[in-house]
C-alpha cells in the first residue's frame, strides 16, 4: 500500500508530532515500504481464526478497590517541567474576554 | 584474572567465604568501566558512589553475620529502561530529559532486597525500539569484540557491559529479541523468560503485550540466578503469573538422556549465514553426543512472523508512548498553544525510529484500515502462538539460531528500516507466542564475531533450556572467550 506525503501529515496530526517536510517525505517512503511488506500477510487465509490480542490464559481478578497512600505531591511535582501552588501549569486553553 | 571477569557465582562463593570484599569487587568493576565506558558507551548514567556505598554496607551485614542471598554484593548493571528512585531513567531518549523517578520498578525493587550492588544504567535504543542500538539519544554502543560493529539492540548496553566485566550480570527487557539478539552478536547469556513470569511494573512500556523482563549473565547459572531472584507474581502487574518460582538451579545437569530437541526447518532457509549455520549445526551434534535426540520439526507461519510483529508492536507502542506530552515530566518544549505544546514536544523529543513507529501504529489502528492490519496481524499472531503448541506436543526444547548474521557495522542498516527490521527474523516468534528462549554463545565467525544459539521451550519452564544450555556449556569453551579491549 502506497502512502503520500498528505496522508503522512494527517497521521501526524493524529499522534501529536509536529514533523518537517523532510520528515514528511522519508516517512512516506519508509511506511509504503514497510506497508508492501506487510501485505504478504494477505496470502493466509484468516477468516476463521480469532485474534490473539495477549498471550494470557487467564487475566486475574482486581485487587480490592481499597484506600491506599499514594505519591506524596511535592515528590511529584519534581518532575513536573512547570507547576504553581501544587497545580501544572501549561499553556492557556482558554482565553477570556 | 581480574575481579570483573569472575561469573556470579563464582564471586558469591569468594564473597561468602569472606576471600573478597564486595567493595574490592566493586572497585574492580568500576576501574573496568572507567577504562572503557569511552570506547563502548555502554552506560547512560554510572552510579559509582552509592554503589561503593551499597557495597561496604552489604559487606558490613556479612560481617555482621546476616543471611545474606547468593547475590548479594554483586555488581549489576539496568537497562535504562527500569526506574529507579532517585537515579535518573531516560529510556536513551531526550522527551525523558530530566526525569528522577520517584518510585523503583520491581525488578529494581526486588534486587535490592537481594542487597546487589547497582553500578549504573546501560544504554539502549531510544524506548527499546531498534535491533543495533543506534537509535539511543546517547549515540550508539559499541560491540566489545570490534569497535566499528554494534552489540545488537535494543538492550545493546547490558549485553556490551557483561561481556567487557562492566558488571557481573545485566537486566534488559526483550519486545521482539531485545535480549537475545544482542546475546548472540556480543557473546553472552540472555533469557527472555515466559510473557508473565517477571513484572513489568515500573518498567517503560513499548508494547504491553510483547514486552517482557530478562537477565543477561557470563554463565546460563549465572542467568538462572538472575532470574530467580526478580521472578514470581507481583500485585503491581496484572499479567504476572501466580505461579511458583521453581530452584533453577536443581535443574543444570549435565546429560541430556532423554530430551528431545525440535530442530524448526524454517530456520534454516535462505538468508542464514553460512558460518553461523556450520556454528549452530555443530552445536546440534554436540548436543547430540551430549544424550539429547534431534527431532526435525516444522513451525509453518515462521515467514509470517516479521511482518505479524511489527504490526502488532507498533500499535501498541503508538498508544504506550501517547502518554509523553510535555505536561506531567521530561522535555516540555516552548509553545504558546496547549496543541502546540504537544506537537512540539513530541516532534522535537522522540528520535526518528520512535516516530516512525509511532506513525506506522496510528496508521495500522486507525478507522478504514484497523481490519486490514492490526486485526489481521493478531490473527497471524494465533497461527504462529498455534505452530509452537504444536510443536511442543513432539520435542522439549526447539533448537535454532538466533541471528541470520553475526555483529553488522554500525550505520550499515540505519538507513533502512525494513533491512533493519528483518535482523529479528528469529527472535520474534517467542515475543507473539509468549513463550522463553535462551541464548547463549556456540561459536566466532573468520572474524572472531560471535555466533548464538536460541533454545525455545514451552510457557514457564525456562527449567528446560536451563537444562539444556547448562549442559552445552559444560561441553564447549565458547563462553570463556573474553573480549580484547
Amino acid at each position: 500500500m502506497k502512502i503520500d506525503p498528505s496522508q503522512v501529515r494527517h497521521l501526524a496530526k493524529l499522534a501529536w508530532l509536529e514533523l518537517s517536510d523532510v520528515e514528511i517525505e522519508k516517512y512516506a517512503k519508509d511506511l509504503s515500504a514497510i506497508l508492501d511488506y506487510v501485505d504478504q500477510l494477505n496470502v493466509l487465509d484468516t477468516k476463521t481464526v480469532q485474534p490473539t490480542y495477549h498471550v494470557m490464559k487467564h487475566l486475574k481478578p482486581g485487587r480490592q478497590d481499597e484506600v491506599r497512600p499514594s505519591l506524596n505531591l511535592d515528590t511529584f511535582l519534581e518532575n513536573v517541567p512547570q507547576h504553581q501552588e501544587g497545580a501544572i501549569q501549561v499553556p492557556k486553553i482558554i482565553e477570556i474576554t | 584474572m581480574e575481579l570483573y571477569d569472575l561469573t556470579i557465582s563464582e564471586a558469591s562463593q569468594k564473597l561468602q567465604s569472606k576471600e573478597i570484599s564486595s567493595e574490592e569487587l566493586t572497585q574492580s568493576v568500576l576501574k573496568r568501566i572507567e577504562a572503557t565506558q569511552k570506547q563502548l558507551n555502554s552506560f547512560i548514567t554510572i552510579t559509582k558512589e552509592a554503589a561503593l556505598l551499597q557495597a561496604k554496607k552489604v559487606d558490613e551485614k556479612r560481617k555482621r553475620g546476616d543471611a545474606l542471598s547468593a547475590l548479594a554484593g554483586i555488581p549489576i548493571g539496568l537497562k535504562d529502561i527500569f526506574l529507579t528512585q532517585g537515579i535518573r531513567t531516560t529510556c536513551a531518549s531526550k522527551i525523558l530529559e530530566g526525569f528522577i523517578p520517584a518510585y523503583d520498578s520491581t525488578v529494581t525493587a526486588r534486587l535490592k532486597k537481594n542487597d546487589v550492588v547497582l553500578v549504573g544504567k546501560l544504554n539502549m535504543d531510544e524506548f527499546a525500539m531498534g535491533s543495533s542500538n543506534e537509535n539511543s539519544f546517547f549515540g550508539p554502543v559499541k560491540n566489545p569484540w570490534d569497535l566499528e560493529r554494534t552489540p545488537g539492540g535494543s538492550s545493546g548496553g547490558s549485553a556490551a557491559a557483561v561481556a567487557s566485566g562492566q558488571c557481573l550480570g545485566a537486566f534488559g527487557t526483550d519486545t521482539g529479541g531485545s535480549i537475545r539478539l544482542p546475546a548472540s552478536l556480543s557473546s553472552v547469556v540472555g533469557l527472555k523468560p515466559t510473557y508473565g513470569r517477571v513484572s513489568r511494573y515500573g518498567v517503560i512500556a513499548f508494547a504491553s503485550s510483547l514486552d517482557q523482563v530478562g537477565p543477561f549473565g557470563k554463565t546460563v547459572l549465572d542467568t538462572a540466578l538472575l532470574l530467580k531472584s526478580v521472578a514470581g507474581e507481583d500485585a503491581y502487574d496484572a499479567t504476572s503469573v501466580r505461579k511458583p518460582v521453581p530452584n533453577y538451579e536443581q535443574f543444570l545437569k549435565k546429560d541430556l538422556k532423554g530430551v528431545k530437541l525440535g530442530i524448526p526447518k524454517e530456520y534454516f532457509s535462505k538468508g542464514l549465514n553460512s558460518q553461523v549455520e556450520a556454528s549452530v549445526q555443530k552445536a546440534l551434534s554436540d548436543l547430540k553426543s551430549l544424550g539429547a535426540s534431534l527431532i526435525e520439526i516444522s513451525l509453518p507461519h515462521t515467514a509470517y512472523a516479521i511482518p505479524t510483529y511489527y504490526l502488532v508492536c507498533t500499535a501498541e507502542a503508538s498508544s504506550n508512548l501517547a502518554r509523553y506530552d510535555g505536561v506531567k515530566y521530561g522535555y516540555r518544549a516552548e509553545a504558546t498553544s496547549l496543541a502546540e505544546m504537544y506537537a512540539k514536544t513530541r516532534g522535537q523529543g522522540f528520535g526518528a525510529e520512535v516516530k516512525r513507529r509511532i506513525m506506522l501504529g496510528t496508521f495500522v489502528l486507525s478507522s478504514g484500515y484497523y481490519d486490514a492490519y492490526y486485526k489481521k496481524a493478531s490473527q497471524v499472531r494465533t497461527l504462529l502462538k498455534k505452530d509452537f503448541e504444536d510443536a511442543f506436543l513432539k520435542c522439549d526444547v526447539i533448537v535454532t539460531p538466533s541471528s541470520p548474521t553475526t555483529a553488522f557495522k554500525i550505520g550499515e542498516k540505519i538507513e533502512d528500516p525494513l533491512t533493519m527490521y528483518l535482523t529479528d527474523v528469529f527472535t520474534t516468534s517467542a515475543n507473539l507466542a509468549g513463550i522463553p528462549g535462551l541464548v547463549l554463545p556456540c561459536g566466532f565467525d573468520d572474524q572472531n564475531l560471535p555466533i548464538g544459539l536460541q533454545l525455545l521451550g514451552p510457557y514457564f519452564q525456562e527449567e528446560k533450556l536451563f537444562h539444556v544450555g547448562h549442559a552445552y556449556e559444560q561441553a564447549t569453551e565458547w563462553h570463556k572467550r573474553k573480549p580484547k579491549l
